[in-house]
């Protein structure tokens, strides 16, 4: 009897879970896959124009995908170096009370909610303004730093991860043939916790994409077409549509969101199938090949 | 290489390290400088329990508390019987081929952008909710628990999952020996093992549901006061923080964000203690 339950119960549950799943994405693809287009993209501009910036493109996603593209990039330029450092030291370096110490703070970094990474950038940018230029408000250079705070945890964990995971004799074969701590780090162990680094990286580039609270409150707008500087404003895709789910005038404007989530959602789930194939062969390559 | 080079590279790692360290400090402490003046006299205990009431110049953040509290409180209870069956199914119950299917669905699902549960939820799940309950808009407590349920049941399924395949196999031949059916042997023997772990991925499910905007933002319609029933809408800490716009940096209201701010941080905070004090006695 009890087994019976329990059997039915754990189906039930998987059903509803696969049901909403496919909900999500049904909705989703249902409303969207019709508006995908060139010109949901770059609207009334021809392509060429659009990508030249010869001429604006004003009823597209163009300056969007522009964003948030940069956003990712500025980010990721911030957050791998400071990772890649951190997490080399954590698993290479730290000693034991340290590392305890460092490692309880990044599960707090990890933890904090985004809005509230997005109010420290904001705050950051009042107290900048104030203190240091006029010039400097809400944009996107605030909001790639703090972009790059929420991200910094998963990369210092999958390096830190991915060296330590490591097996003892290859650590200790080059440094018994007389390299230093440095050659061996540089040359034995990174090029092996690569496949682990770049899981991380994606990761974080995922996050970058899809993350609407931190830019909501750091310089993101509606219509600002492409950014000019690093101290400019700008679009991004997850704030189009939350903002096309709450301003929109017309359904053919509700479409364009439809449109948007679509490709938003494509290059999330792309992102981490990507990692998730790498951490597969990663452990492939390390079960077989070490 | 020259020990100056190996010197300095590691001298740089250090100070990575120290820097990525000092954000958690420096974050903390701009929510503390920019709330100070919240913190004198006695308007502390008037900003935790009064009502928001910007007309009247009253600025206490005691409904986006108890929002926030009601909405993760209830995604919680919706996704934990929800993920531990999908656990069961995955760890004990289903056939190998259709669990192995079924985890990568659940992987995936964790890469979906939160504003995308958003999106389908104002324009799919919202319209549901206003057909069927009392709750005039369908923007509500209801939607973004049901919403934030499904949303944060991938980490806790693979949580879940994780910790029961963690039983060592020698309990399990030791039940397989004594002739324990498969969900015996799961309810038995899987399940008391992974107590701690079950725990602590509850924990951390707690922190997404607390740490959530989009979500509360786009479907719990919203409305500073405090709700009455799962159908009122509600605004949360993380929303509040979105929505409050002052002109004025300088004015109480403008502030107050700082205060929800401050107790988001101080909840995920202990939570990381917690989880980490479970580890620790779990180890002894």
């Amino acid at each position: 009897m009890l087994d019976r339950v329990v059997i039915a119960f754990s189906w039930i549950s998987a059903v509803i879970i696969v049901g909403a799943v496919c909900a999500i994405f049904g909705h989703i693809i249902l409303n969207g896959a019709g508006t995908i287009k060139l010109s949901l993209i770059f609207g009334d501009v021809a392509p060429l124009d659009a990508l030249l910036l010869k001429r604006q493109v004003l009823n597209g996603l163009f300056p969007a995908v522009i964003g948030t593209l940069l956003l990712i990039l500025i980010s990721v330029m911030w957050a791998v170096p400071l990772g890649l450092g951190t997490g080399i030291y954590l698993a290479e370096y730290a000693g034991a009370i340290s590392k305890k110490i460092f490692n309880l703070f990044f599960d707090i970094l990890a933890g904090i909610p985004s809005i509230v990474i997005g109010l420290f950038g904001f705050a950051l940018a009042i107290f900048l303004h104030k203190n240091v230029s006029n010039n400097i408000g809400p944009c996107l250079l605030i909001s790639s730093m703090a972009l790059a705070f929420l991200v910094l945890p998963y990369i210092i964990r999958t390096t830190q991860v991915a060296l330590e995971e490591l097996p003892r004799e290859m650590r200790l074969t080059a440094l018994a043939l007389g390299a230093t701590r440095l050659q061996n780090i540089r040359h034995v162990l990174l090029p092996r916790a690569l496949s682990g680094i770049t899981t991380g990286v994606i990761l974080a580039i995922g996050r970058c994409a899809e993350d609407t609270a931190v830019i909501l409150l750091t310089g993101v707008v509606a219509m600002a077409g492409i950014p000019h500087s690093l101290m400019g404003s700008y679009e991004a895709l997850p704030f189009y549509i939350y903002y096309i789910s709450s301003q929109y005038t017309s359904p053919e404007e509700l479409l364009t969101g439809y449109g948007a989530s679509l490709i938003l959602l494509v290059l999330c789930i792309g992102l981490f199938s990507a990692a998730f194939l790498i951490q597969k062969r990663l452990t492939y390559i390390t079960l077989y090949r070490a | 290489m020259s020990p100056t080079r190996e010197y300095l590279y590691e001298k740089g790692f250090l100070f990575s390290a120290i820097l990525s360290g000092s954000i958690v400090f420096l974050i903390f402490a701009f929510m503390l400088i920019m709330g100070l003046p919240l913190f004198k006299g006695n308007q502390v205990v008037a900003l935790i329990k009064n009502d928001w009431l910007p007309a009247r110049g009253v600025y206490g953040i005691y409904p986006m508390v108890v929002a926030t509290l009601a909405i993760s409180f209830f995604s919680l209870a919706l996704a934990f019987p929800l993920s531990l069956g999908c656990a069961f199914f995955s760890g004990s119950i289903a056939p190998p081929r259709i669990a192995r299917v079924f985890r990568k669905m659940i992987q995936i699902m964790t890469g979906i952008p939160t504003v995308i549960y958003g999106f389908v939820g104002i324009f799919l799940l919202v319209p549901i909710v206003r057909e069927f309950t009392t709750s005039t808009s369908g923007l509500c407590i209801f939607s973004a628990s049901l919403m934030l349920g499904i949303m944060i049941s991938p980490t806790l399924i693979l949580f879940f999952t994780d910790s029961l395949e963690a039983v060592p196999k020698s309990f399990l031949d030791a039940a397989d020996a004594l002739g324990a059916t498969r969900v015996q042997k799961l309810l038995y023997v899987m399940v008391p093992q992974a107590k701690k772990g079950i725990l602590a991925g509850l924990i951390l499910a707690l922190g997404r549901a607390l740490g959530d905007t989009m979500v509360a933002l786009m479907i719990a319609g919203n409305a500073a006061r405090v709700p009455e029933s799962l159908f009122d809408a509600a605004r949360t800490l993380t929303a509040h923080i979105a929505l409050v716009i002052a002109a004025d940096y300088e004015s109480f209201e403008f502030r107050s964000i700082f205060a929800c701010g401050l107790v988001l941080y101080a909840f995920i905070a202990l939570m990381v203690l917690g989880v980490r004090w479970i580890g620790m006695t779990n180890k002894r």
